[in-house]
């Protein structure tokens, strides 16, 4: 069924009664072509581009949840390009070139919303470095903008530009970023990959792999054994645990980072704004609610909740460059976990067991990644070769010294 | 006439009047009111709009779970969107206005979504406003963010204080209605500390809206008299205006005091205090919350829970409406009938549906005027008290991911056994719904708790009441009306939305609030939820256990956002640190720089000095042609000792220690254990068993956690110990070639010639006539040079004895902004360069780290990525037009190349402006870089819109062979 | 959270810095340890969904290093011990 203007009117002149399922909920078939296990963003991306991209629909997604019930469905809702590395840049920019033509492609209206991404700057060691990265931003085909102090009073007078323990020097803006209503994107991709015949089966958690020699055929699930010539792992922060079942261990810590929403407000904060001497980001999205969020909790955790101490200190940076939204109040914090890798960056690849897929170490950065994720695992599944943009996302960069260290923090997950 | 549905009795007090203004209207209050219940005493039904249809809203309930009442209060700075009615504490000169209409509030022009609503059904947005794509950044999202939101900030800096407060106690009690007093009382006559907390300003809970007895005497006045009793023992803090909004780890409790919010103004003092309150038990007696019914139209302004309606009549002395009906599907909503004919209000119909009966449409559009029944009858009312059911607020019990079970008996969901460890609840918290049982509950509860904790007085009694049995059915959803039938107030969510959405294929509870938007407003669903969930059992064919909840997240109510931020505002976001000589450079021109905590001179302005170049540029010449002093405190010291400290260092710098003789300095280089540069400093050995390492200012403390790492558990037997000394001594660059000449006047009887204290020599001295003092000849400049130290208390005094000492020779007290420049010319690498991405190769130091020895970082130093003859390496840049400023990170490209990142050769990490050589001069990271000096390529930096050739040279822009520094 | 130190009672995690699996503590011998042994102690985590065994870093109190046994899912802290103590009794000396 395909979604439009018309479809409302005509379904409100005979009563809704007419809107068709978005997706089945199917029994697994006892084997497919590929099993994706893991049905967040990542997943049913995977699942959308192997259909439509690559025309394989003999998949199944597998679940253990309810779809969308990870990261995907609590996050910051952040899209942008402006990373540095060469091993990061270019698939973020395909990302969000992705996220841009995704409405009309999955024909479900994600609300994939580009006003801007403001890096806020308050040092010359900060601004050198941004500029390197606004540079680097250029040099992979995106958009980056170096604004001073009246440009960005333009486009947020309620700053504090004149009382601030670290007054605001400039910023990094990329026109281009923006925010995603994050659920869309799930059940966009769930109803496209549906329709083109991929089976996602909620509900199914994986208990095991079956492997032979160093080979997989397939997995042990609560529905029951599933076999698959090729079975792609993506779960996130559940990572660790799910590979571990195949005797994997991984560069991942799994971490909780919390996000905050305040009561629906009419509209003030223009596009995505980030604090840069604190931990703190925020957004206000389309139903009025400011989004916004800081540092991981720091601490190993698998609990889905955080601490008091983080919340105060995003609270503390949100006043220091707002006070305004002190009279705003906290709504809902959540927690979810995050695979923080090694290097802060991410793994599209093969393992070491023949028909056996790995993406993961997102770190809290996976929700922009969605579409390439999806994409690049697609192609590594299709082709047996990385796409060139996810070709550095290798499982063994750290054995040959190759690391993608934004930050620059080292082998600590909890730095990055 | 003035207040109109005013009646007689309550917990008001009517000698004190109260004047506010409500959209502009001058109104009258008593004492003991709240926004809300004064509203209604003055005839005012009519209070907001709900969010997507616009449709009229009126009040809902009397507490803190109001859906619809949401307004605007205050005025100016301090105006506080989305404030409840229900809990805003009347006071004199109180101003509030509506929220979320176009227009006025009676005549709403966005009320025409509600003409549209088929067209707005669950989920529209998804499905439409993709096309043209062009539309949705011009038109469609900026009409749909307008919209959007309810109520308004002000953007003015929020003009209040907040602090935030740290407690303790035994048995911390949520809520003060008779579970909670009952057990307070028990618990702190046992001996208990015992901190009492109630969102209320009144405690009492319920005791307070109903009529039962406890112990002989009116429900209220017993709560009144427990309360005195509890104010009067040491062992119990009260805590009323304080909700405890959620449960984390270990026991530890967040609170919100509101200690201004009922007054006109905060007058200096702190508006709300966040309380975090650490507690050996907790005890949850936060009572329920009353739900609806769903039927047609079930949303008229007039349409109220039962409870809140006898909470008004009984609490606040007011009349809701002049002709209520009663609409119940279990026990309690009967009593209302009986309270309203006891205040004199007619009652003009009380239906059960228990009996069949049902009431099946309203009408009414700006205010409720009749009721239509299932039996065909249209009653008059201007108000209907409508019982759904009791909904326990098991909300905290769940704060760890732990979900409530279904209890068939009271239809509602109560804690389960997956509580937060030390939290116990009692009362209709727990599913205990009748008085009697209630006190019965919390009385044995708090004994119990008492008993644990070794408190071993008498607890007293529980106090007799009243009771009664509450029968509940499973009535949710009356139909018999094609119009819609209302779950969600706020947001606007319906029955058909519901079914709608599970005839989409969304079944999960989950999916169905996220897609219908059910629980997602302000009150996150308090008295829609269970509704909700119901509902969605009825359509789905499964039972109410199988469908399950969605996730309880604090806060329990929403907490004002500067709450959590406390005093660390504006200038208070994070503390100053301040070098010893703060107070000389201050009087002496200095402009100052952030560096992290750190304010540090950066340049010192003299008079006539135009712009910061000309400072800077005076400094570096005087500097390099006499003599020049700067501040170096904030780089960190570590105080090294111990029969192993050699052994030790020579296993964290990854080049060799071991040797270094007593009086000498020796560059570290200390690698990460990935084999990353991490910081570069130096390292003196004073004595056989005593070392000074120094450390980059960023690094002070995450390198004496590393090196405390490596100490305590990885060679826990070597004998060394640290301190750092960071703040303990003041140190002083002392640069240039007069530098000698001057520390020759201040440093006591010390040989300073070049034999007898060389290049990288070090000592510990003394200093005008006996001030402890240490000296090393280290240079950054590249001149002659020194450092001296002393203790930090004469910080302040050697700044300026040095100054004074220098005079003969003309010394300039030079900034950061100087010593940057300096360091460039001699190329050397400092936090630009360390940047957590270097080797030691890029750094052209691979030699350094020795192969001879395990150190940190030298096994992983040799991968093959990080040592590749094509990688990156630290040069120098000078433009080709020697007229033209370089700038940092402009990135490198061959001439003629495509500007893409496959082409890019590095990027320029920092630049400066040499007075000595007259042009811009620059350092960076090149591929190949050493091997191409003379050669020159393209500096590309289209953010900075600089786009130029430069030539590859030695980073040692000036003096490459160091010989200034040895003579 | 509060962590129970084993000398100075119970104290704010805020007091503290993490680092992450204890671990970390068996840093094999960077000369007869080979590039995978030191890789995998570098970069691999059990990272379990269950009991782990952190370290923690007491940098606004006493400086010790304390390794604590936490449960990731539950936060429960069940045990505390100062890191030099597992140390040694890992064979750690010198």
């Amino acid at each position: 069924m395909r979604y439009s203007a018309f479809k409302i009117l005509k379904e409100a002149l005979t009563g809704n009664r007419g809107w068709k399922p978005v997706w089945r909920h199917p029994e697994p078939n006892p084997e497919y072509d590929i099993i994706i296990v893991g049905g967040g963003g990542h997943g049913l991306a995977t699942a959308y581009y192997l259909a439509k991209r690559f025309g394989l629909t003999n998949v199944a997604v597998l679940e253990k949840g309810w779809l969308g019930s990870g990261n995907i469905g609590r996050n910051t809702t952040i899209i942008r390009s402006n990373y540095l590395l060469e091993g990061n840049q270019p698939f973020y920019e395909l990302s969000l070139k992705l996220w841009e033509g995704l409405e009309q492609d999955f024909n479900y209206n994600a609300m994939v919303s580009q006003r801007g991404i403001m890096n806020l700057i308050h040092s010359d060691a900060q601004r050198d470095a941004f500029v390197r990265r606004g540079n680097a931003m250029r040099l992979s085909g995106a958009d980056a903008v170096i604004l001073d102090r009246d440009g960005i009073r333009e486009k947020c007078p309620f700053l504090d530009f004149d009382n601030a323990r670290f007054p605001i020097q400039g910023a990094i803006w990329q026109p281009r970023g923006g925010t995603v209503r994050h659920d869309a994107v799930a059940w966009g991709y769930a109803r496209g990959a549906d329709e083109r015949g991929v089976d996602i089966i909620q509900n199914c958690e994986v208990t095991g792999f079956q492997i032979e020699n160093g080979v997989c055929h397939g997995v042990e699930t609560s529905k029951g054994p599933i076999r698959a010539k090729k079975i792609a792992v993506c779960v996130a922060g559940s990572s660790s645990r799910v590979m571990e079942k195949a005797g994997m261990r991984l560069p991942i810590e799994s971490h909780v980072l919390q996000a905050f929403v305040s009561e629906g407000l009419k509209p003030v904060i223009p596009g995505v704004i980030t604090f840069g001497a604190g931990h703190f980001y925020v957004s206000q999205s389309n139903k009025g609610g400011l989004v916004f969020g800081g540092d991981i909790d720091g601490y190993n955790s698998y609990a889905q909740r955080g601490n008091l101490p983080v919340v105060e200190d995003v609270c503390e940076g949100g006043m220091a460059i707002m006070p305004m939204i002190g009279r705003a109040r906290l709504l809902r914090m959540w927690g979810g976990i995050m695979d923080m890798s090694m290097d802060g960056s991410p793994f599209i690849d093969k393992t070491g067991i023949d028909g056996l897929y790995f993406n993961g170490g997102w770190c809290y950065g996976g929700f922009k990644a969605t579409p390439a994720s999806g994409f690049c695992y697609a192609h590594l599944l299709a082709t047996g070769a990385p796409h060139p943009v996810a070709q550095h996302y290798r499982l063994d960069r750290f054995l040959r010294g190759a690391a993608i260290d934004e930050k620059g923090s080292g082998a600590q997950p909890n730095l990055h | 006439m003035s207040q109109p549905n005013r009646i007689a009795g309550g917990q008001i007090d009517d000698k004190h009047a109260l004047s506010f203004r409500w959209n502009g209207r001058n109104l009258t209050g008593y004492a003991g009111d709240t926004l809300a219940s004064a509203l209604l005493a003055n005839g005012i039904r009519l209070v907001g709009r709900s969010f997507k249809y616009h449709r009229p809203r009126g009040i809902f309930s009397s507490g803190s779970e109001e859906p619809n009442a949401l307004v605007q209060l205050r005025e100016g700075a301090a105006q506080e969107p989305n404030t409840r009615a229900t809990m805003v504490e009347l006071f004199d000169g109180l101003v509030a206005t509506s929220q979320n209409h176009r227009g006025a509030l009676e005549w709403d022009l966005l009320a025409i979504n509600d003409l549209i609503s088929p067209l707005l059904s669950a989920g529209f947005y998804y499905k439409t406003f993709m096309w043209p794509k062009a539309f949705w950044e011009k038109l469609y999202e900026p009409v749909i963010r307008s919209a959007a939101g309810l109520g308004r900030l002000s953007e003015l800096a929020d003009p209040d204080i907040y602090d935030h407060g740290f407690l303790h106690c035994d048995l911390l009690v949520i809520g003060a209605g008779p579970a909670g007093l009952t057990a307070a009382r028990a618990a702190a006559r046992a001996g208990c500390r015992v901190i009492l907390a109630d969102e209320d300003f009144r405690m009492g809970g319920r005791l307070n809206a109903e009529t039962h007895a406890v112990a002989d005497m009116p429900g209220a006045e017993w709560a009144s008299a427990t309360c005195a009793e509890l104010a009067s023992m040491p062992n119990v803090r009260m805590m009323p205006r304080t909700t405890i909004y959620g449960a984390f780890d270990h026991g530890i409790y967040g609170g919100i005091e509101r200690k201004t919010d009922h007054l006109v103004d905060s007058a200096g003092k702190p508006r709300q205090v966040l309380w975090r309150i650490m507690s050996k038990r907790a005890l949850l007696c936060a009572g329920a919350t009353e739900r609806s019914i769903a039927f047609a139209n079930n949303d008229r302004p007039g349409v109220m829970l039962a409870g809140g309606v006898r909470s008004y009549v009984n609490r606040y002395g007011v009349a809701p409406g002049q002709q209520v009906a009663v609409f119940t599907n279990n026990s309690d909503g009967l009593r209302t009938a009986a309270d309203l004919e006891a205040k004199g209000i007619a009652v003009s119909a009380v239906i059960d549906a228990r009996k069949g009966d049902a009431v099946i449409d309203t009408s009414g559009r700006k205010g409720l005027r009749s009721l239509r029944l299932n039996d065909g009858r249209k009653i008059s009312a201007d108000c209907l008290a409508v019982s759904g059911g009791w909904s326990p607020n098991v909300n905290l019990t769940c704060h760890h991911r732990g979900r409530p079970v279904w209890n068939d008996s009271i239809m509602g969901f109560v804690p389960a056994g997956d509580l937060p460890p030390g939290l116990s609840v009692a009362g209709a918290a727990n599913g205990t719904m009748t008085l009697a049982s209630v006190i019965a509950e919390a009385h044995d509860a708090a004994k119990m708790i008492a008993c644990d904790l070794g408190h071993a007085r008498g607890a007293g009694k529980a106090p007799t009441s009243s009771d009664e049995t509450y029968e509940a059915s499973a009535i949710w959803h009356v139909g018999g009306s094609p119009a819609r039938a209302w779950v969600d107030l706020q947001n606007d969510v319906t029955t058909k939305d519901i079914k709608q959405s599970m005839e989409e294929g969304f079944q999960a509870v989950e999916h169905v609030k996220r897609y219908t938007t059910l629980g997602m407003a302000t009150d996150q669903g308090k008295t829609s939820n269970t509704l909700g969930i119901a509902i969605m059992a009825a359509a789905s064919g499964n039972a109410i256990p199988d469908t399950g909840t969605t996730v309880y997240r604090p806060p329990y109510t929403p907490v004002s956002i500067g709450a959590f931020a406390g005093r660390a505002r504006g200038k208070d976001f994070r503390p100053f640190r301040l070098t010893p000589s703060h107070e000389w450079a201050l009087a002496n021109g200095a402009d100052f720089v952030e560096t992290g905590m750190w304010l540090r001179a950066q340049w010192f302005k003299r008079p006539g000095e135009a712009g910061w170049r000309d400072s800077v540029d005076r400094e570096v010449v005087m500097t390099r042609a006499s003599v020049g002093i700067c501040d170096v405190t904030t780089l960190g010291k570590l105080d090294i000792q111990g029969r192993d400290a050699a052994e030790f260092l020579n296993r964290v710098y990854s080049n060799p220690f071991l040797k270094l003789p007593v009086g000498k300095v020796r560059y570290g280089l200390m690698l990460r254990e990935d084999g990353i540069v991490y910081d570069d400093g130096t390292c003196a050995r004073l004595a056989e068993t005593h070392y000074v390492m120094t450390t980059t200012t960023a690094n002070a403390g995450t390198v004496f956690r590393k090196l405390e790492f490596a100490r305590q558990c990885l060679w826990p037997d070597l004998d060394v110990h640290l301190i750092s000394t960071t703040d303990g001594w003041a140190q002083f660059a002392v640069a240039g070639p007069n530098s000698r000449a001057l520390l020759s006047k201040v440093v006591d009887s010390m040989d300073l010639s070049n034999e007898a204290f060389p290049f990288m020599a070090c000592g510990e001295c003394t200093v005008f006539g006996g001030t402890p003092a240490r000296l090393f000849r280290i240079s950054f400049s590249g001149e002659l040079a020194y450092e001296i130290a002393v203790p930090a208390r004469y910080g302040h005094a050697m700044m300026g004895a040095l100054m004074q000492v220098g005079e003969e020779f003309n010394a300039v007290p030079y900034g950061t902004e100087a010593l940057g420049v300096m360091r460039i010319e001699k190329g050397h690498a400092a936090g630009n360069e360390l940047n957590g991405q270097t080797t030691a190769h890029m750094l052209g130091l691979g030699g350094m780290v020795s192969r001879k020895k395990d150190s940190i970082g030298s096994k992983l130093s040799e991968r093959p990525e990080m040592i590749r003859d094509d990688g990156l390496r630290l040069v120098g840049f000078r433009p080709v037009d020697r007229t033209q400023m370089l700038t940092a990170g402009a990135h490198f490209l061959e001439k003629g190349a495509p500007a893409d990142m496959a082409h890019d050769k590095g990027w320029m990490t920092s630049v400066a402006y040499s007075p000595e050589l007259g042009h811009s001069i620059g350092i960076g990271y090149l591929k190949r870089g050493g091997e191409r000096f003379g050669e020159t390529v393209r500096a590309y930096s289209p953010v900075r819109n600089q786009d130029i050739m430069v030539e590859i040279c030695s980073p040692h822009h000036i003096d490459p062979e160091g010989e200034r520094q040895r003579g | 959270m509060i962590i129970e130190h084993p000398l100075l009672g119970p104290r704010d995690a805020a007091e503290f810095v993490y680092l992450g699996d204890a671990a970390m503590i068996d840093r094999p011998d960077g000369m007869t340890v080979d590039d995978t042994g030191m890789h995998d102690y570098m970069y691999l985590r059990d990272n379990p969904a269950g009991d782990i065994r952190e370290l923690w870093y007491h940098e606004q109190g006493d400086r010790s290093w304390l390794v604590v046994t936490r449960n990731t899912i539950t936060h429960e802290i069940t045990k505390v011990e100062l890191a030099r103590d597992v140390a040694r009794r890992s064979g750690r000396s010198r």
